[in-house]
């Protein structure tokens, strides 16, 4: 087991080209489901999705174990993350989007009548593809700004900070400036800033749209160091483009796939079989690269 | 495998019993109203309007704080605050829509559109009079200001967004200012500059000369939003093939925008239908119906508006509010007609 | 080649002369941009040199005392003439300040509401409305204002007067209530709601989309949300927009001059129905001033033009920095 978490220093070269990428996956320290003690997970059954008529998503059912790494990999414009948006229903943001079917979390339907969405919100975090620090506020506050949108209470403010700064990979670059502004830091450093933010209020499921496709391949490496450290704490479900990232940090690999018509999931399996020896041929192509 | 597809739903969206828990909050707050105005030395709509809203947000705040905590207690508040500030908003114009409505109609008749005030006086019974010279000095008045104002606006716009020379920071900061230059100011510089020194008697060109000040920042400004919008490779592919840059602009630039550029000299032209200070310095304000905008007194409708108020009589208030009703079924022509042209901003 | 030092040439000027066409055309366009700095110009200039006799003999003191008074003989030659505009604008800043604050807090709400809380029919329709009172002639506000609104308006000045009386702008010796300040103040206040809102909900609506749904991402109400993203990217805006306001409601003349009742003494008891006005007074005046007294009404006028030129050249220059900066 390569533990390219704990060896920021070594040579990136050689762990953005591995020889294969069933190889990548295999490597990976494997890792059982429901180890941990976080709940029983998230869970989505038979969730569609409209954009006014627009059908986008069609019957995603999708079982997401606790402390797990789940990536979601498929062309653009098959409706990865129009699904991670229903999860922690930023969805309905969009004019006239509808959905239906259910997503659970730890067995409670989110969507179910009289859910204070805030409170869904805080326990499935989300980070998004571009860094979106507050610029009004500095990185300290920005770590903590959550807690202050919610107005939540905490007991230790500087130990949090100190702890998911820690988490996020970032605290010893910005330990020494935590007054000053979140712009100041660089595009993989915000990211990383924005990862913090989304752990300051504690979610049990964490989701990443894209968070690496506006950043050099350095910064990638470390924020997926960052992602394997956190997934022994909670549920991760990352939507990327890159099928060496996907097979660097996920246990579990779901692919999804639009024919034309609403975005369908395809295959869902251990991360090391979706790439060695995927059940559905249009995987395959996917993987080894001949379209997409 | 192949599933029946179900139907769209929207769990966001208010469940009935969440409309249910409204509409008992809406009753308990007027309920509360109803007890608070009775019963205590309050009265008076104000008190009833007043009372209903704070009671509203009192109970709501109430409810989502016992409900959801702290968070949303503050965010139901802000609900009813910022509800309270579009209702606000939106009343004076409903109020003023009706009074016109309520007060100009019974002055309205056939005979206003077909006679002058020569014969009668404000506060004659209203059968006699109208105000024919009114309305077509206030559109002898806007033609004029037109013919004056659109060249102007217009390169102006063209400066900015064509030329882009030297002085765009400043013109554009200067036009700017001189949307906020006052109406009457305006018409004290006609006044001062034009009428004392040269003309030495009212007529129709001063009142259009101050109108033409107030009227070219607006065309200037709306028209240069619009000329923006003109996508770039329009021009250049007007220069690759080479055009000159004239003949870019007025064969390719100026079309494409054209009903934008219409839009914007119709906003200028409802921003000064109405403008009565300057009229009231400028103009002379005749009774009588006046072709000639060049020589002699001119009527208009906002003058004839302020001399029927000022005349005071029952009649003469009746005349008043039906000018106004014509001025705003104008002023409402006018923007309507902007709007509908200016919803295609740019012709494809 | 690589032998050789490579000599760095200097960059080649292109010229392009314009076609004969083109020179005219960016000529007319130029002179046609440049009108506006010649209007200003001459509004200025003009006003000034006709009010030069009457600022050069009142001096300082056509802005610090309050007297206007003229006397005449019967030939019509000026005996005694006394001009100061010190209730004039004392009267137009306390109109132009009730009005910005009572106005600010409805358009902000207003503008929060059609930005973030209006379904989209309903901001449709809400816009168009605003927009169309911002076309509405300020004769239309005046004669509402004095016939409907202000019996209304004195009912609440009554109210303000007997529970705030001891709150020296509440306060007043003599009960008169009507053409208060107060009530052209909320004649204003109503007149400039459209801006302000206007001007609050553009800048409201730049603010930028991925942080609104990171502070929703984080289990922020709407509220928080506002408040963590929206509000410190638009305040400099909605300064701006309620300075906008300020100018437009210093400027308003036949409005104010229908609701309010002029008086020459400075008075800052705004619910007392005594105030001035200096766009008011030269429509008071006009209609019977002796040649003299129309150039101590330029000198008003140029006073106004400038006030309010200030003003506006702040306001846009703050709205134009906050627009600018984008964040």
């Amino acid at each position: 087991m390569t533990t390219s978490h704990e060896s920021e220093n070594q040579d990136m070269q050689t762990s953005v080209k591995p020889s294969s990428l069933a190889d990548v996956a295999a490597a990976k320290a494997p890792k059982t489901p429901g180890t941990s003690v976080l709940g029983t997970g998230l869970e989505t059954r038979g969730v569609h999705a409209w954009f006014g008529k627009h059908h986008a998503l069609s019957n995603i059912s999708l079982d997401f174990a606790a402390g797990t790494v789940t990536a979601l990999i498929g062309p653009s414009g098959c409706g990865k993350s129009t699904f991670i948006r229903t999860i922690n229903r930023m969805h309905e943001f969009i004019p006239g989007a509808a959905m239906a079917g259910e997503v659970l979390l730890d067995g409670k339907d989110v969507y179910a009548p009289g859910t204070d969405v805030t409170k869904i919100r805080l326990q499935i975090g989300m980070v998004f593809q571009k860094p979106n620090p507050f610029p009004s506020m500095t990185i300290g506050e920005n770590v903590l700004s959550g807690l202050k949108l919610a107005q939540l209470k905490v007991e230790n403010k500087d130990e949090l900070l100190e702890e998911c700064l820690e988490r996020a990979g970032l605290w010893n670059e910005v330990k020494d400036r935590l007054g000053a502004h979140g712009g100041s830091l660089s595009g993989g450093q915000q990211q990383r800033l924005c990862i913090a933010r989304a752990l300051a209020v504690r979610p049990q499921v964490l989701l990443m749209d894209e968070p690496c496709s506006a950043l050099d391949p350095g910064s990638t490496l470390r924020i997926e160091d960052t992602i394997r450290h956190l997934s022994d704490s909670m549920t991760i479900i990352i939507v990327t483009h890159n099928m060496q990232q996907a097979a660097r940090v996920s246990d579990y690999t779901a692919f999804f796939l639009s024919d034309g018509g609403p975005g369908q999931m395809i295959e869902v399996a251990p991360t090391s079989e979706i790439f060695s020896r995927p059940q559905d041929s249009r995987t395959e192509s996917y993987v080894t690269g001949r379209f997409g | 495998m192949t599933t029946a597809t179900p139907t769209p739903s929207k769990p966001w969206q208010a469940s009935n019993k969440d409309r249910a828990i409204d509409g008992a909050i809406f009753l308990a707050a007027l309920a509360s109203t109803y007890l608070l105005v009775n019963f205590t030395g309050l009265n008076g709509k104000l008190a009833y309007f007043l009372t209903f809203f704070i009671a509203y947000a009192i109970i709501t705040t109430a409810f989502k704080g016992i409900q959801r905590g702290n968070a949303a207690a503050k965010d139901a508040l802000v609900n009813s605050l910022v509800a309270i500030g579009a209702i606000v908003t939106v009343i004076p114009v409903a109020s003023i829509l009706l009074t016109v409505l309520q007060k100009g109609l019974p002055g309205i008749s056939f005979g206003l559109f077909t006679h002058d005030m020569s014969l009668a006086t404000p506060t004659d019974p209203l059968s006699n009079g109208g105000l024919l010279h009114a309305i077509t000095g206030t559109l002898t008045l806007m033609v004029l200001a037109l013919v004056m104002s659109v060249p102007i606006g217009i390169l102006t716009a063209l400066y900015l967004t064509e030329i882009k020379g030297r002085f765009t920071g400043p013109i554009r900061f200067l036009v700017q200012a001189m949307s906020g230059v006052p109406s009457i100011v305006a018409g004290l510089f006609i006044l001062s500059a034009i009428l004392y020194p040269i003309t030495k008697a009212y007529s129709g060109l001063m009142g259009a000369l101050s109108l033409t000040i107030l009227m070219i920042p607006t065309i200037a400004r709306t028209s240069e939003e619009v000329l923006n919008l003109i996508p770039n490779d329009l021009r250049e592919a007007g220069t690759a093939l080479g055009g000159t840059q004239w003949r870019t602009v007025a064969m390719i630039v100026v079309p494409a925008a054209r009903s934008g550029l219409v839009t914007a000299i119709i906003l200028g032209v409802a921003r000064i239908a109405g403008e009565t200070a300057p009229i009231l310095l400028l103009t002379g304000g005749g009774d009588k119906v006046n072709p000639n905008a060049f020589n002699g007194p001119i009527g208009s409708l906002p003058y004839y508006i302020w001399k029927s108020f000022n005349a005071g009589s029952p009649e003469a208030i009746t005349r008043a509010w039906a000018g106004l009703l014509v001025l705003v079924g104008l002023v409402l022509f006018l923007f309507t007609s902007a709007r509908f042209l200016g919803a295609r901003k740019v012709s494809k | 080649m690589s032998t050789q030092e490579l000599v760095i040439p200097a960059p080649r000027q292109i010229e392009t002369e314009p076609r004969r066409s083109d020179k005219i055309f960016r000529g007319v366009v130029t002179g046609g941009g440049l009108s506006s700095l010649l209007i200003l110009g001459l509004i200025a200039l003009f006003l000034g040199y006709r009010g030069f006799e009457v600022l050069r003999q009142e001096g300082i003191g056509f802005i610090t005392h309050s007297d206007w008074s003229i006397s005449t003989d019967d030939a019509g030659n000026v005996v005694e003439s006394q001009f100061g505009l010190a209730a004039m604008l004392v009267g137009t800043i306390l109109c132009s300040l009730i009005a910005v604050v009572i106005a600010l807090p409805v358009s902000v709400f207003s503008a929060l509401f059609l930005n973030f809380y209006a379904p989209g029919w309903l901001k449709k329709l809400l816009v168009t409305i605003i927009d169309m009172m911002a076309a509405f002639p300020s004769i239309l506000f005046g004669i509402w204002g004095f016939l409907v609104l202000m019996p209304s308006v004195e009912y609440w000045a009554k109210l303000l007067h007997k529970y705030f009386g001891f709150v020296p702008f509440f306060d007043m010796q003599v009960p008169v209530f009507t053409r208060s300040p107060f009530v052209a103040g909320v004649v204003l206040a109503i007149m400039i709601i459209p801006i302000i809102t206007s001007v609050s909900r553009e800048i409201f609506s730049q603010a930028p989309l991925d942080r609104i749904q990171a502070a929703y991402a984080l289990g922020a109400t709407r509220w928080a949300m506002i408040k963590a993203v929206v509000i410190p990217h638009g305040r400099g805006g909605v300064i701006g927009g309620a300075m906008l306001g300020l100018g437009r409601a210093m400027g308003e003349t036949v409005a104010v001059f229908t609701v309010l009742n002029i008086v020459f003494q400075v008075n800052w008891q705004m619910l007392l129905g005594a105030g001035g006005n200096v766009a008011s007074l030269i429509i008071l005046k006009f209609g019977d001033a002796s040649p003299y007294e129309i150039k101590a009404l330029m000198a008003a006028g140029l006073i106004l033009f400038l006030l309010t030129l200030v003003v506006n050249a702040l306001a846009n220059l703050i709205v134009k920095t906050t627009g600018k900066s984008g964040r």
